[in-house]
């Protein structure tokens, strides 16, 4: 069996940001991702950065993992699996993986889970046939590999993804003519909203798709609108033309390794779904088993890094290294996590974290 | 109202401009209306005009003496939320954000649009601005009647004429 | 359905790979998955559902919800999502849960 000292799951801006720190004292990584490239999400993210600027803020995305990865590609202790996904993990620490067919164990001392989400989809008729896509799955199609999903595209769901996406289809040359809220005020950052409405797009309160038409992919939504209770008001249906639904109705954590090897996982709503039960530290319910990112609770990209940072010090610590100035740097990323969390926006997580009892 | 529409109000949009008499110099116009964590304005700003405290959810605030409209909080802003506006002889002279393809050219006569995605008027394109340190934001200036100062928001530019 | 101009990125200049769907000779570019490179050709049904046969297109693009597994080279429930485009693969459509 190949041994390593420490296994990060996934390679995307939390996994990436905590391999730095590891590699920095010397501790040897593997970072393993199922994806042919290194990034996650940060690969097809073309848009500027929120935050400040300890969080790489108004940098692009795409720009900031060119940075991140720079950061660690030429360390000689990083190990780096592509194209490989873990199929199973088991509390003695043995992740098992797949890659190009083959199967192989590895034996780690640390084990970080940085896996990151999957997006929800959404009870509709004929929600199945294609044409009806993920928002983040349609911006990775035309950021990461230059296609477009079609030519009219009906976003569903007004947060940051949604809005963004919606913006990014636009500079892809795809109408938006409508996108679509069922609750009664938009959910992600209005400056996203406002610019995508002086674009041109209708911005839909309390309104949602009832079904999707066509027979082997979309050729028009029906939508209506929802009463208080977010129920369809019968008699409200329009049908409005377009080739592609994009749905943008939130993030689920990939908690499905964690719950493989049995560490605690709890439902909690607000973080998006079954998350870990993790300490101060990042560390899970097993020994040695850390998390990370999304994974342990849906946020932005930039509170990914922190948390990310955060745990490739803890496990660093934990190992038996020296981390230098670990005193300073490490209550200053907690501190820069807390600010990204202040504000109306922050209090969903705020709120979770609190019943998931980590804050 | 804007939490449902994305469309900021005539009220809101005017309180985040100063005097049109200040406006004889061009000026940061800021449409940040909700607190989000994000500071890249006041660490961008060469001359300490925009200011955001420690708790970068705090929105931003603008001293129009210190500002010099050099539009470098335009490019760097991530959420597009910032313009450059000046009166000058009954005109306006915006510079605004950009990143769609292709740019206009100087001299170009193009839509101009309000806050709804409205055409309110035409305006000819009087410089565009994409450097490397922009990044891909293009800051497109243009010029156009006093009346539209506070509906003007962006551009269209025509297609195939 | 590829893009020719993007205000921020360039997609130009990628190398063409040639495969089949099908059975019919298709080409992609390098850096495609076999699902973006169907999707530019204006391919989206890649599959059919296992018990109503319904049509099935990509949905998550990361590998995650088999919606858009397919035959690769004789091999059933490829993650095309995720799997990059290579000279000469044989893909087809796959019916439920395939066979090996």
């Amino acid at each position: 069996m190949r041994q390593a000292e420490v296994v990060i799951i996934g390679a995307g801006p939390a996994g990436l940001a905590a391999a730095k720190p590891l590699l920095d004292v010397g501790a040897e990584v593997t970072l393993i991702d199922r994806s042919a490239m290194l990034g996650g999400q940060l690969t097809k993210q073309t848009h500027m950065f929120f935050g400040s600027e300890k969080q790489h803020a108004s940098k692009r995305g795409i720009d900031i993992l060119k940075l991140m990865v720079e950061a660690i590609e030429t360390y000689p202790n990083l190990t780096v699996l592509t194209e490989t996904t873990v199929v199973g993990l088991y509390a003695d620490k043995v992740v098992s993986c797949v890659k190009d067919d083959h199967y192989f164990k590895i034996q780690a001392q640390y084990i970080l889970i940085a896996a990151g989400a999957s997006e929800k989809s959404l009870p509709f008729e004929n929600n199945d046939i294609p044409g009806v896509y993920a928002a983040g799955a349609v911006q990775t199609l035309m950021n990461v590999y230059g296609v477009k999903p079609g030519d009219r595209v009906i976003m569903v769901g007004s947060g940051n993804i949604g809005l963004i996406v919606s913006y990014q289809l636009m500079q892809a040359g795809v109408q938006v003519p409508l996108l679509l809220e069922a609750a009664d005020t938009i959910s992600g950052y209005l400056v996203h909203a406002s610019k995508i409405r002086r674009l041109g797009v209708d911005i839909r309160m309390n309104t949602s798709i009832k079904r999707a038409l066509g027979e082997t992919s979309v050729e028009a939504a029906e939508i209506w609108q929802l009463d208080e209770n977010w129920q369809g008001i019968e008699g409200t249906e329009t049908i409005i033309p377009c080739d592609t639904i994009c749905l943008s109705v939130g993030l689920a954590p990939l908690t499905e390794l964690l719950q493989q090897a049995g560490a605690e996982v709890k439902y909690v709503r607000e973080l998006g779904g079954h998350v870990p039960k993790i300490n101060q530290h990042y560390e899970t319910s097993l020994d040695a088993v850390y998390a990370c990112g999304d994974v342990a609770g849906i946020e932005e990209a930039s509170s990914a890094m922190i948390s990310g940072h955060i745990a490739g010090i803890e496990i660093a610590l934990k190992a038996g290294y020296t981390v230098a100035n670990a005193n300073d740097i490490l209550p200053r990323l907690r501190h820069d996590l807390r600010n990204l969390r202040e504000g109306p926006h922050g209090e969903k997580i705020r709120i979770g974290l609190k019943k998931l009892g980590v804050a | 109202m804007i939490e449902k529409t994305g469309i900021a109000s005539l009220e809101q949009v005017k309180q985040e401009f100063p005097d049109k008499v200040v406006l004889k110099k061009p000026k940061a116009i800021i449409e940040c209306y909700k607190e989000i964590p994000c500071n890249p304005c006041h660490t961008s700003c060469p001359f300490e005009a925009i200011y955001i405290p420690e708790d970068i959810n705090v929105r931003p605030k603008i001293d129009f003496d210190k500002c010099t409209g050099c539009g470098i909080c335009v490019y760097n802003c991530p959420g597009l939320a910032i313009m450059v506006t000046q009166i000058k002889d009954g005109k306006i002279a915006m510079r605004i954000p950009y990143e769609f393809t292709p740019l206009p050219e100087v001299n170009q006569t193009v839509y101009v649009v309000n806050r709804a995605g409205e055409r309110i008027s035409e305006a000819k394109v009087t410089r565009v601005q994409i450097s490397e340190k922009q990044n891909k934001t293009a800051l497109i200036a243009i010029e156009l009647d006093e009346q539209y100062l506070y509906e003007a928001i962006t551009i269209e530019v025509h297609h195939g004429s | 359905m590829r893009i020719d101009k993007h205000p921020i990125l360039d997609f130009s200049s990628r190398k063409k790979i040639r495969f089949t769907f099908e059975g019919k000779e298709q080409y992609g570019f390098e850096g495609d998955t076999i699902a973006s490179a169907l999707h530019a050709l204006g391919v989206k049904h890649l599959s059919d559902s296992i018990h109503k046969k319904r049509p099935r297109g990509f949905y998550c693009a990361i590998g995650n919800c088999a919606s858009c597994n397919m035959i690769v080279d004789g091999i059933p429930n490829v993650r095309t999502c995720i799997t990059p485009l290579k000279e000469g693969v044989d893909v087809r459509m796959q019916e439920g849960k395939g066979r090996f």
